[in-house]
């Protein structure tokens, strides 16, 4: 392989490249950064070293490319160039450990430019697996998975999380500090703890998803790009791990929630319910596929379903409803028994009611509703509470429970919503 | 003759960071000076490393775990193990299986890789004789 690109002539100017050269570079980095990261993460096993000599190569490309061509394996050349940039730094570097530095540098020096399938595939799962361990908070998984799965930098993690920058930087910096400290290795979990370990995984794609999708706050657009981020990841863990009930599940029900993106607002930035929702615009090709994948989850699941499959399920119910009217509403209450059986919480447990609701009991519903324990700051309980009350003809206590829901979300949209439906005069 | 644990409670620094090599040169003094009754100890790293391990509902139960230190005051210090694991997923592994882990919390905190030698029993009576 051609030694042109890395190295010597870092300080050498480019020839100004078109631009679309530049979006036809950025999309290769983009495509197998991670990839080299993880291979990088591996053999360096920091995962601060590895993020800085994959940035390097990655500039290191974007100045040379431009000059002597893409090669003709991009990774390979990647791999070799962030190889040379971390046995640069660990040389220099003192605050490690002798051992280990000399551990990783014999991996450096041994490793072959480019690496099998197979290997590929464990060390993207062994990154995963590392960004989404039990022991660091969710915020931080949810941080450290944008910043290194996903390759935002630390700005646009910090705006799609709607924390200050240097708040990010911070707890990016502790994550990453934990890992390396307390000894979480990169690796994939044993066949005891996989499935356990499978579920941290998919509850924390989740939760980026459902912070891209609530938009619950301002910044719209930024917020639903991170929904897409989240459905690339679960596309790549079913990928990555096949036949897998929970991740088929959690794609499933991202791409059912995602297939509605175009009709949750109107042309005014108002929310439309789903009852009102113009099918129409729903996008069916994810649907269907969502649906597919839902049934394929539910199928899998072995002894009792999957929380993630029985989620799917709901939201596949609602896909093949051809109009609002048509959904059936008993089906859906019986998988919300289902997944109370599995998770017996109160969300769940609010969600079922507000189903029982839809199929016409609304008193049952507020029956549960109001048994409901440790729920007095959540939003949706008292936005449910509204709904119940106002079907039941109970308008000013509906106004009282609105006014609460109100003082519970930054959401404009919600807050608009609220206005509208329960407390304009 | 009676075993005691010091537990040492002071500002929660990263001595892995060469800015506290001067507090370290302390504790390596204390080190020499204590070698004849050290058993064993070891700097720990700061407690954003720390990882808190709890079995819901009794041996063998759903093992929870939370990123940090134990921070409640509702238990009381009882016991402690050093381990030697090949990794966190290990030690917490370990740390279920701990009685106290099932009806309270065990903190798992990573040790510094020791740069103070820690004197053997031969060798701490070899210093007082």
């Amino acid at each position: 392989m051609s030694q042109g690109g890395f190295g010597g002539d870092r300080a050498a100017v480019p020839r100004a490249a078109s631009a679309e050269l530049t979006v036809a570079l950025t999309d290769i980095l983009l495509a197998e950064r991670r990839q080299v990261l993880a291979s990088l993460t591996r053999l360096t096993g920091d995962l601060g070293i590895a993020e800085d000599a994959v940035q390097d190569a990655a500039i290191s490309a974007l100045q040379a490319w431009p000059r002597t061509g893409i090669p003709q394996n991009p990774r390979a050349w990647l791999i070799v160039t962030a190889k040379h940039r971390a046995i640069d730094v660990l040389r220099r570097e003192g605050s490690r450990w002798a051992k280990e530095r000399e551990a990783a540098l014999m991996q450096l020096h041994q490793a072959p430019d480019d690496f099998t399938v197979g290997v590929l595939r464990d060390d993207q799962l062994r990154l995963i697996f590392t960004c989404c361990h039990p022991a660091l908070a969710a915020e931080a998984q949810v941080a450290l998975s944008l910043r290194v799965l996903c390759g935002l930098s630390v700005a646009e993690v910090a705006r799609a999380l709607l924390v200050p920058e240097a708040t990010m930087a911070k707890r990016l910096t502790r994550a990453r500090q934990k890992i390396a400290a307390a000894g979480v290795h990169y690796r994939v979990p044993d066949d005891a703890d996989l499935p356990d370990r499978m579920r941290v995984v998919a509850t924390t794609v989740f939760l980026l998803f459902t912070e891209g999708y609530a938009s619950r706050s301002a910044g719209t657009h930024e917020r639903r790009s991170l929904a897409e981020e989240a459905v690339r990841l679960g596309r790549l863990l079913v990928q990555l791990l096949p036949g897998e009930a929970v991740l088929e599940g959690l794609l499933a029900t991202m791409l059912l929630q995602h297939s509605r993106r175009h009709a949750r607002f109107d042309a005014a930035g108002d929310i439309v319910l789903l009852a009102d929702q113009d099918r129409a615009r729903w996008d069916h090709v994810l649907a269907t596929e969502g649906v597919e994948l839902a049934a394929s989850a539910i199928r899998r699941s072995q002894n009792s379903p999957e929380r993630f499959a029985v989620v799917a399920a709901i939201a596949a119910c609602h896909a093949i409803a051809g109009t609002a009217q048509n959904t059936d509403w008993d089906a859906i209450v019986a998988w919300y028994d289902v997944l109370a059986r599995l998770d017996p919480s109160p969300v769940v447990l609010l969600n079922r009611a507000a189903a029982l609701a839809e199929r016409g009991d609304v008193r049952a519903a507020l029956d549960a509703v109001e048994t409901l324990e440790g729920l007095d700051d959540y939003f949706w309980l008292h936005a449910t509470l509204a709904e119940l009350l106002r079907r039941l003809g109970r308008e000013p206590e509906a106004a009282v429970a609105a006014a609460r829901a109100r003082g519970l979300t930054g959401s404009i949209a919600q807050q608009r919503l609220l206005d509208r439906r329960y407390l304009a005069p | 003759m009676t075993s005691y644990v010091a537990l040492i409670y002071s500002p929660d620094v990263d001595w892995s960071q060469p800015e506290f090599a001067d507090g370290m040169a302390e504790y390596q003094k204390f080190g020499e000076d204590a070698a004849s009754v050290i058993r064993g100890g070891a700097a720990l790293y700061h407690t954003p490393t720390a990882t808190t391990v709890r079995v819901t509902g009794g041996k063998g139960g759903d093992v929870v775990l939370s990123d940090g230190p134990y921070a409640e005051t509702k238990e009381a210090l009882t016991g402690f193990y050093l381990l030697e694991c090949t990794d966190l997923d290990e030690a917490i592994r370990v740390a279920s299986m701990i009685p106290g882990a099932w009806n309270g919390a065990v903190e798992i905190r990573p040790a510094l890789p020791m740069t103070v030698k820690i004197p053997t029993l031969e060798t701490a009576d070899t210093v007082t004789q």
